[in-house]
């Protein structure tokens, strides 16, 4: 989450480095039964990223089935019409190539990375699955048990995770964001292979799905395979997610955390725009260079302050995406050092938004923030995964992917005045939530010390 | 959310170094440093690592985190030089800015064995020499000022008590002890071993180990190979030379143990396993091609097939080789809820058991073999991979056609050579067991 325009973006033109190799821009292609393909060839290295974007993810679900967005994500390895279960794990390692999945808020996404001349092979099997897939009643009650474990895992015995799940269940009321995409334990237990089959039936169409192919590709040649393996896949009606706005926020809310951990923690969530018009919204330009002003880099003023001067947090941070469907969030964070609060801490957090809102940035700060955000749009060219990740998430937050570049170009546009009102502006008690983590001492004994052994 | 996220974590441990058609260049500068470079214009962009022989095995007696306090001190100032030129100090806020305002990301880190200094740098003459310089007199010129370093140890010592709740940590801790023992290997940082560690340690620690003559420059990257020869005698030019360091002792494998930790987590995490493989050692791709089948392969491994496919047992289950300067632990690991716990140990050792007593089959050998052959563009096909896969190769002096031969040798990897390494190396009685959670 730090600095996130650093990481996100991409770009093309460096004005003062005439002699950079430019990179490809991306191709976009729309099939017949309305999948879109978006081809970046980068010829590097032989080797190429495969995604299957589908605009479908914990924001869509409905409360008593939260979790089968990401439930869904696990089946779509169990097997279709044509393949036993596990077997298009197989078939892609077989060809060599690396696969996973992932779910989350906004989306479900399926990748492989493979050599080259084994494109067509992976995409024959995505479109497999995108259309045929098979819903065993014994397969889904085996795989929602290993979703459990994840969850007990990821959520249930994390303290950190654990403060996240109650920050966005306490921020976000009416809006879907309330739920964790993973879905709550009961949700889980209670649910069905026919919920999942639903979900399927539902979402997974064509008109629903962006392929995203980066790497030693001919875009042309892509949109002809393409084509040859979805093409045939109808169109379908895929319902509309009702706008489920979360009302205004009329005063500050807390909420505790109580788990097993040595270190009090503490997050400040504070409701902010999400990037809707590039062109126009400068105050979510600005909220981003806020962002990086305060933690873009390693003596960005949140370290320099509380960790490095004056001691008083062993680490802090500020993060804000705002490339999303839904609403978004300003995030401010941070570890107490040994004798100060969380409370103290959450003061000395907001004062250093509020030095901003007073006295500004200086200018040696922004241009050290844009300096950065130049450079990482060359680092990023050297993965293709990365760029084909950037591209998938701003399609499915409602942007182009054409637009990529543009938002560097907005964020190098922004002043230091403009930066100053947005930290006057956003970050008020009405609409800020806070959650803390209070440590408790694992009750049994703890591990034994060095050496000891029984 | 993502659906398997330890095939990642464990791509980086037992994979090796690799390629074909990726031309190393190698050579020694005369103060003995040893420099591996890549030349590549595709991106304007450089990127390099300098190694040294700093990791926690190095750690003096009862002050483990002493290797790896010292690299993350590095840069939290510098001290006033006059060889070989007039420098001046510089502080930590004065170089973060410098590093930042050019662009440059810098990254670094002890593990077991080495400990390193990253750059990634725009490979434009003004930024690239700023860069560069600014990591040669942190490597050479740290003056780990006092306040600081009482602000990182608090830090450090509050990580390592929130390590001390969190079983995975935990377990991993208490594994490496179970299996070294007295060996360095088994040094784990403690509150009181990290309690113990002075400024003055670190000092010396520096003094010693981030040398001229021990210093392992890798680089890849839009220069030419003298500019490289350049950037990697102003990255070291600063160092001085080193007295050589102490043989360690060899590692002794200890009978079997099992240790039971217990925690209230609504998971149990185990862990099983021995100390197993170095690098450059013969059975290297019979272990690596047969592991892939018993527990590295992503989804299609046997473990994952029998703890999670066909059980529900667990979420991740791996095993996996980390080939270390000497033997590195083979280990197999899985999390599942308390209840469970027996059941899914039992699974695990039978599924070792199996695989150790009748090696994989003809189809399962293949698949590994495609997988792995297939696959092999995708372990060099950016920047960052390769420059890992040379500083692998440099600091483990693997042979330069390693990368050229990788593919041949995963070819040539037959059932006989699978079972006869797996059982040169592993033996289920004598791997030790931790396991932290559910103890009853």
């Amino acid at each position: 989450m730090k600095f996130r325009i650093a990481a996100a973006f991409a770009g093309l033109a460096l004005s003062w480095l005439p002699t950079v190799a430019l990179a490809e821009i991306a191709q976009e292609f729309m099939l017949k039964n309305g999948m879109k393909i978006i081809v970046k060839e980068d010829h590097r290295a032989p080797t190429v990223a495969h995604m299957i974007w589908y605009k479908t993810g914990s924001m869509d679900e409905v409360n008593g089935t939260t979790g089968i967005a990401h439930a869904l994500e696990h089946m779509m390895f169990k097997g279709t019409k044509t393949l036993k279960p596990g077997e298009f794990s197989k078939r892609v390692a077989a060809l060599g190539g690396r696969e996973n999945a992932f779910t989350n808020k906004d989306y479900t996404a399926y990748f492989q990375q493979i050599e080259k001349s084994k494109l067509n092979q992976v995409m024959a099997l995505e479109a497999d699955r995108m259309a045929n897939l098979i819903f065993d009643k014994d397969e889904f009650s085996k795989e929602i048990r290993v979703v459990m474990e994840e969850r007990r895992w990821r959520t249930d015995d994390q303290p950190i995770p654990l403060v996240y799940e109650a920050l966005y269940a306490t921020a976000f009321n009416a809006h879907p964001y309330h739920h964790p995409v993973v879905g709550w334990m009961s949700d889980l237990q209670s649910m069905t292979v026919g919920d999942a089959r639903s979900w399927y039936q539902h979402w997974y169409a064509p008109n629903n799905a962006t392929m995203v192919v980066s790497g030693d590709v001919d875009a042309k040649q892509v949109y002809k395979l393409a084509e040859k393996y979805f093409g045939q896949i109808p169109r379908k009606a895929v319902p509309v997610t009702r706008s489920q706005t979360e009302p205004l926020q009329r005063g500050i809310r807390r909420v505790t955390v109580k788990a097993p951990a040595e270190n009090p923690y503490v997050v400040l969530a504070f409701k902010v725009p999400t990037l809707r018009d590039v062109e126009r919204d400068m105050n979510v330009h600005a909220l981003d260079v806020l962002a990086a002003i305060l933690d873009g880099y390693d003596n960005a003023r949140l370290s320099a302050k509380l960790v490095r001067t004056d001691k008083v947090a062993n680490s802090v941070g500020a993060g804000y995406d705002n490339i999303a469907r839904g609403p978004s969030l300003f995030l401010l964070d941070g570890t107490p050092a040994k004798g100060v609060t969380t409370e103290q801490l959450e003061k000395l957090l907001r004062a250093e938004v509020e030095r901003i809102a007073r006295d500004g940035v200086s200018e040696d700060e922004l241009k050290r923030v844009k300096a950065q955000l130049i450079a990482s749009q060359i680092y990023k060219r050297d993965s293709i995964f990365g760029q084909a990740m950037e591209i998938g998430t701003m399609e499915m937050s409602g942007l182009s992917h054409t637009q990529i570049d543009r938002v560097i170009d907005k964020l190098k546009e922004v002043t230091a005045d403009q930066v100053k009102a947005v930290a006057q502006k956003y970050f008020s008690d009405d609409t800020l939530t806070v959650a803390t983590l209070v440590p408790l001492p694992l009750t049994e004994k703890k591990a034994p010390p060095a050496g000891l052994r029984h | 959310m993502k659906r398997l996220f330890s095939i990642f974590v464990l791509s980086l441990v037992t994979v090796a170094p690799a390629q074909a058609a990726l031309k190393i260049q190698s050579w020694k500068l005369a103060n003995g440093t040893r420099v591996l470079f890549v030349e590549n214009h595709s991106i304007p962009i450089v990127d390099l690592n300098v190694q040294f022989d700093a990791g926690s095995r190095r750690d003096p007696d009862g002050k483990a985190g002493t290797a790896s306090l010292t690299n993350a001190m590095l840069a939290r100032g510098l001290h006033a030089s006059n060889t070989p030129l007039p420098e001046p100090a510089m502080t930590e806020a004065e170089i973060s800015d410098q590093f930042a305002d050019i662009g440059a990301q810098r990254a670094g880190g002890a593990g077991a064995d080495r400990a390193d200094i990253s750059l990634r740098t725009l490979s434009s003459r003004a930024e690239r020499d700023t860069a560069v310089k600014l990591v040669a007199r942190i490597l050479a010129h740290p003056s780990f000022p006092e306040d600081f370093f009482a602000r990182d140890k608090a830090r450090t010592l509050a990580a390592v008590r929130e390590d001390e709740t969190k079983p995975e940590t935990i377990a991993d801790k208490a594994f490496w002890r179970l299996l070294y023992g007295e060996h360095p290997y088994a040094k784990q940082e403690t509150v009181p071993s990290v309690e113990a560690i002075t400024r003055d340690d670190l000092v010396t620690f520096h003094a010693k180990h981030y040398v001229a003559n021990r210093a392992i420059v890798s680089l890849i990257g839009d220069v030419t190979r003298d500019e490289a020869d350049a950037i990697a005698q102003q990255l070291t030019m600063r160092l001085p030379q080193g007295e050589s360091l102490p043989e360690l002792p060899p590692v002794r494998l200890s009978a079997a143990h099992e240790e039971r930790i217990e925690h209230p987590a609504s998971q149990t995490h185990v862990l099983l396993g021995m100390p197993a493989l170095s690098r450059g050692d013969p059975d290297y791709f019979a272990l690596i091609v047969g592991n892939y089948v018993l527990g590295s392969g992503g989804f299609v491994s046997r473990l994952m097939h029998e703890v999670r496919e066909k059980r529900g047992l667990s979420y991740s289950v791996y095993s996996s080789f980390n080939p270390l300067a000497q033997p590195g632990p083979f280990q197999a690991g899985f999390q599942t809820q308390r209840a469970q716990t027996a059941d899914a140990l039992r699974v695990t050792r039978d599924t070792i058991a199996t695989f150790l007593r009748d090696g994989p089959t003809k189809e399962e050998l293949q698949a590994a073999k495609n997988n792995l052959i297939g696959g092999f563009p995708l372990r060099i096909d950016n920047n960052r991979k390769i420059l890992d896969n040379m500083a692998a190769i440099g600091f483990y002096n693997l042979p330069f056609d390693y990368l050229d031969t990788w593919t041949s040798n995963v070819a040539k990897v037959t059932i006989a050579d699978i079972k006869a390494a797996f059982s040169r190396k592993l033996a289920l009685d004598k791997m030790s067991t931790v396991i932290v959670g559910d103890v009853k």
